[in-house]
């Protein structure tokens, strides 16, 4: 009898769970693939540069360029770089950031490991001894769990930089006005809490990817729908997530300003 | 006196939802023995020699291998055991984005304490017993599918192991691969007396490597003997399965 779609994603999301838990029971435990780490932090860090470059600068711009009319309209032109400091680290940075990476990690990861499923790769690994779970699952979800802050800081930079651009332009901005007011009211919880998030977004993209393609069964259509997957399920999840975070480090560190 | 069993199944039963694919299988094979299953396309042959190196578990019966119960180990214990068996998937499944000497390296690093060119040489001499020493440095994707066999074959054996498991060996060679592989397969066994199980549907592969022919059919084993013996059986699935291959 086929299953509902409805008691597929139950079963599904039950058995990511299950995943979920292995890794922290096994992520203590050798063997360490130190070099394969290294190689998936390169894969994820520096192969999303660009990608996270040009996505800060055009934040950045943009949203300096949207609000400035608006606060322009209120007299309220020089918060500029206070607010676009605020939207940026707090919540366009990270987010955006993460959905990035979903975008491009997520397909990527579950379409690798479902090919090396489809073709016995992983079978291979197994009957080697060489616990594919650790070499595969926990190396790729480790890097996205370290490289996701990092990159968010330098989107959150870099987008800085594009509303500094855009200021410097539209205003004649210095530099050293534009940096002081943007940082006046940002704390350092909010750098910390807000760009850490994204280390559970790193492990959501990493774990739903990684789980969708170690679990293709069948032939190349399968690994196409399991990339597909994993990039929908991971935004989804990190949208979901924030949501989360967001509401609990309002309750733990209160709002800006108070 | 006979050589010890190395390999058995009893009473083997296996299903995949209401498919009922192994039912029943009782298979025995002696040490330094060249065991061939043949079966028509969907006759469980996969999902067979799958349950000798764990990779999946009977919902029924028991797998030793070595007087180790398989279908019971799990963790480091059946990693033990599966170091003593060498695998050679159907596919090759080489790690596309290493090199041929990655690939093997791979293994040896993980598993010996051998010095990088200790590693080194005892690769060097595996490429060369397949016959593929120039192909140290190439990708898995710039190599014909003999020649993927071959250093899956030898990636395989790396690691010394005394049991192999070829799963369709020759699937997809044209005759001279399919001789080559399969002479390379029956040196092994002269040279290294190493017991094997291979599941094919090709008769020249079974013709070269085979000590005895166990012929599955809708998941047990109908008969077994030499290829000879199960080519003039009178059993209607055998004439079928033997009379499609003729043509």
């Amino acid at each position: 009898m086929a299953n509902s779609p409805v008691s597929d994603f139950f079963s599904d999301f039950g058995e990511l769970c299950r995943y979920m838990g292995r890794f922290f029971l096994r992520v203590w435990r050798p063997p360490y693939e130190f070099k394969e780490l290294l190689r998936q932090m390169d894969e994820v860090g520096s192969k999303s540069f660009l990608l996270t470059s040009i996505t800060g600068l055009a934040i950045g711009i943009v949203l300096a360029m949207q609000s400035r009319g608006t606060l322009v309209r209120f007299g309220a032109e020089a918060v500029l770089p206070s607010m676009l400091a605020l939207s940026v680290i707090k919540e366009i940075g990270p987010v955006i950031t993460s959905l990035v990476l979903a975008g491009r990690l997520g397909a990527g990861m579950a379409a690798e490991i479902g090919s090396m499923r489809v073709t016995e790769q992983i079978d291979a690994l197994e009957v080697a001894a060489l616990k594919p779970f650790h070499f595969l699952i926990i190396t790729r979800t480790l890097a996205c769990i370290i490289m996701f802050p990092i990159l968010t800081l330098w989107t959150d930079a870099v987008a800085l930089f594009g509303g500094y651009i855009e200021s410097y332009l539209a205003s004649g901005m210095d530099y050293r006005i534009f940096l002081s007011t943007a940082f006046e009211s940002i704390r350092f919880s909010d750098v910390v809490v807000d760009t850490g998030k994204t280390s559970v977004f790193g492990f959501i993209v990493g774990m739903v990817s990684c789980y969708l393609g170690f679990n293709v069964r069948g032939g190349t259509r399968e690994v196409g729908q399991a990339a597909m997957r994993a990039v929908v399920g991971a935004s989804l999840l990190i949208l979901l997530t924030d949501v989360i975070i967001v509401r609990l480090s309002l309750m733990i560190f209160g709002d800006v300003g108070t | 006196m006979s050589a010890p069993t190395v390999i058995s199944l009893r009473d083997v039963r296996k299903s995949f939802g209401s498919l009922d694919v192994l039912r029943g299988i009782n298979l025995d094979v002696e040490k330094g023995e060249s065991s061939v299953i043949m079966g028509g396309s969907g006759s469980g042959k996969s999902v067979l020699i799958k349950h000798i190196v764990g990779l999946l578990r009977p919902d029924a019966g028991e797998v030793w291998v070595k007087d180790q119960r398989v279908d019971e180990l799990s963790g480091d214990e059946l990693d033990d055991v599966r170091l003593s068996i060498g695998y050679l998937f159907q596919s090759g499944a080489l790690f596309d984005s290493m090199s041929v000497f990655e690939n093997m390296e791979f293994f040896l690093e993980r598993h010996t304490e051998l010095s990088l060119s200790e590693r080194d040489d005892r690769i060097m001499e595996y490429l060369s017993w397949v016959g593929l020493p120039d192909k140290r440095d190439h990708l898995p994707a710039e190599l014909s599918g003999g020649q993927k066999k071959r250093i899956a074959l030898a990636r395989a054996l790396v690691l010394g192991p005394d049991i192999m498991l070829y799963d369709e060996p020759t699937t997809g060679l044209d005759p001279v691969s399919v001789r080559s592989v399969s002479e390379l397969i029956v040196r092994l066994r002269e040279e290294r007396g190493v017991t094997s199980v291979a599941i094919t549907h090709d008769l020249l592969c079974a013709e070269i490597i085979a000590d005895d022919v166990h012929f599955l059919y809708k998941g047990q084993i109908l008969t077994n003997g030499s290829l000879d013996e199960l080519s003039r059986h009178d059993d209607p699935a055998l004439k079928e399965f033997f009379g499609s291959l003729e043509v």
